[in-house]
């Protein structure tokens, strides 16, 4: 069980406030994601969850018990750092066995416990290692089995993918998933990468500056963006934004249509402009097209096949029905 | 410091540092060692030529050697409790965000920089003096009878003021060393549920150990040789005659300096003893 309420929660540091009220409620099982730029706030509020900062205001609920005043050690989460933070002098096993060791559970159950982590993350040739003889990846996933032994209510992961190389991300990214679909446990992660955000979540919250500009369902984001931050920040490539004239048509203050909703071509559509810099993925190649007299650059996605030169004169054709209407307050038109 | 030409270049220059160094102590060294083995009364005849190995021998079957020895073994092991005891409790407060923290360390690093002879005569007559140290007002005040300290417990108090002179260093380097600990460790140890207790011992002690061993490395080696400290305070009487205070008193009481170089190389061979044994340990800490 893990479904955690926050009512009007905020948070002070000094002056600043980092977090203004904010109401969130969590569902059991679900995989939550709080997504957002950098220092906008969600370490903060992940760490008022786990109980590792107090709230300034409001209240905090676990499976509908209060939990505002309830020390971390007893709100039965369990938090992997980005860090890691592993016991450097103690063995992989005692990294792993030392909250229950603090629970003073019995040692065939904690050997139990132990070895069944260690199997399921394959750690088990590694248990008497130091964390400093292991890899990255492997530091990743003592700090999840040290996480999972404890048999929490919900896991906090804070941004557990950064240190990282890009292609260890994915694989962990993958094993993060597989976990959650087999334990079933809520799950709520911190990252300011919206790949990782569109690809894991159940829901996603979208933070900005320790406001909630959205929660939804990765598809729901992507489709209907609430404001220009979300359609911005959700997607990759970015949407493109477009104000002025083109606008105007919409009956819109902004438009917005993502670099997969044109179509390229080299000598019809509405929209013309002169090719910049193409990034050649293989799969997909994205043109930034620059003189559109619409916005300072448009970027496609076209088909990997495609191929424009640098200073080429092309013609975009956008999709009429996956436009995206902004008002003035950058607000959703529906 | 990659190529040959920078290495080599690198020992030139680090030379006359190491000659002169290496000269520093091979001159005293050798005439220690010369002396140790002649016959030299300055006083009754002067050089009276080669005595073999018989000051070393006299050295050790002295009756005043074993107890020396003890007291140094008693002198060194307390004040290295007290310090790192003390030290780490120090360390832990001031690591905390405490109002006006940059004054209170400069506070407590200060009897650092009071020299040996100063400190001891400042305890002596300030604090333990039985007539009109603090230590005496406060016992009157409450009614007790005053405490001879340097007297009735010469050695307690000898450990006492070198332990105030070091609980300084010892500090310093614990709290460095508590700074550097990773934040979220500890928070990951509050969430694994270790209370503050705990958390000490499974997670702050631990990291703390190698900053513990290089305070009891580097304090030996000073405290081995503390010398002013019992030369204004007791003179070597009850029982605070330490290895080095013995071999200045064969020296100049007892104007042997045979005898005494004898002494001092006993001294060193302890010294070095120690030095190896605690290399070894701090080096397999700072290997793991
Ligand atoms: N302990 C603290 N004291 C003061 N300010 C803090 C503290 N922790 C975080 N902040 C501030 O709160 C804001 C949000 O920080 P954080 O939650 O770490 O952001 P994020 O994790 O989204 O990058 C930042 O502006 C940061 O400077
Ligand atoms: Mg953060």
């Amino acid at each position: 069980m893990g479904r955690i309420q926050l009512n009007k929660v905020t948070k002070t540091f000094g002056d600043v406030e980092v977090i203004p009220p904010l109401d969130l409620t969590i569902e059991d099982g679900e995989f939550t994601v709080f997504v957002g730029p950098s220092g906008c706030g969600k370490s903060t509020l992940l760490r008022l969850i786990a109980g590792l900062e107090d709230i300034t205001s409001g209240s905090i609920a676990i499976d509908g018990n209060d939990a505002t005043d309830v020390p971390p050690a007893r709100r039965g989460l369990a938090m992997v750092f980005q860090s890691y933070a592993l016991y450097p002098h103690m063995s992989v096993r005692k990294n792993i066995a030392f909250p229950l060791r603090m629970a003073k559970l019995d040692q065939a159950e904690i050997d139990k416990r132990v070895n069944n982590a260690a199997s399921v993350l394959n750690l088990t040739d590694y248990l008497d290692r130091r964390p400093g003889q292991l890899s990255g990846g492997q530091r990743q996933r003592v700090a999840i089995g040290r996480a999972i032994v404890r048999e929490p209510a919900a896991f906090l992961f804070d941004e557990p993918l950064s240190n990282l190389d890009a292609a260890l991300r994915v694989g962990m990214r993958l094993e993060i998933s597989e976990l959650h679909k087999r334990l079933a446990t809520t799950m709520i992660y911190v990252t300011h990468d919206q790949v990782e955000a569109m690809t894991m979540a159940d829901r996603i919250v979208v933070l900005r500056a320790g406001h909630i500009e959205q929660v939804g369902s990765p598809l729901e984001l992507y489709r209907a963006p609430r404001n220009t931050f979300v359609a911005g920040f959700i997607g990759s490539p970015k949407m493109n934004l477009i104000e002025g004239e083109e606008a105007a048509k919409h009956d819109a203050h902004t438009i917005g249509i993502r670099p997969e909703h044109i179509a390229v071509s080299a000598d019809e559509g509405p929209w013309s402009g002169v090719v910049g810099v193409s990034e050649h993925l293989g799969s997909d190649t994205f043109f930034h097209i620059h003189q559109t007299g619409l916005a300072e650059t448009i970027t496609v996605r076209a088909d990997g096949e495609v191929s424009f030169s640098h200073g080429d004169r092309i013609h975009l054709t956008p999709r009429a029905d996956v436009i995206h209407r902004f008002d003035a307050g950058g607000l959703r038109i529906a | 410091m990659a190529t040959k030409a920078s290495r080599s270049a690198a020992r030139l220059m680090m030379a006359p540092a190491v000659i002169l160094l290496l000269g520093w102590m091979l001159v005293p060294l050798t005439m220690t060692l010369w002396f140790s083995f002649r016959k030299f009364l300055p006083m009754r005849g002067g050089d009276l030529g080669w005595a073999g190995f018989d000051n070393y021998a006299r050295f050790v079957t002295s009756s005043s050697f074993w107890p020396a020895v003890y007291t140094t073994l008693l002198i060194v092991g307390g004040v290295l409790v007290i310090t790192v005891m003390l030290g780490v409790l120090l360390a832990l407060l001031l690591d905390q965000p405490i109002w006006g923290q940059g004054v209170v360390r400069i506070l407590v690093i200060a009897p650092f920089f009071v020299m040996p002879t100063v400190s001891a005569l400042v305890w002596k007559n300030m604090f333990m003096d039985p007539v009109n140290g603090l230590f005496a007002h406060l016992f009157k005040f409450f009614g007790a009878e005053p405490v001879v300290w340097l007297t009735d417990a010469a050695l307690p108090s000898i450990i006492m003021i070198v332990s105030w002179q070091w609980l300084p260093f010892a500090t310093l380097i614990l709290l460095t060393a508590i700074q550097s600990l990773d934040s979220e460790q500890l928070e990951a140890a509050e969430m694994d549920g270790a209370p503050s207790l705990k958390r000490f011992w499974f997670i702050i002690l631990p990291h703390l150990s190698r900053a513990i061993t290089v305070v009891i490395l580097i304090q030996t080696i000073f405290l081995l040789s503390i010398f002013a400290e019992i030369f204004v305070t007791t003179q070597g009487a009850f029982d605070t005659r330490t290895l080095t205070y013995l071999i200045f008193q064969r020296i100049t009481d007892a104007q042997n300096i045979g005898l005494g170089s004898a002494g001092g190389i006993y001294a060193i061979i302890l010294a070095n003893i120690v030095a190896i044994f605690l290399m070894r340990i701090v080096g397999k800490n700072l290997d793991a």
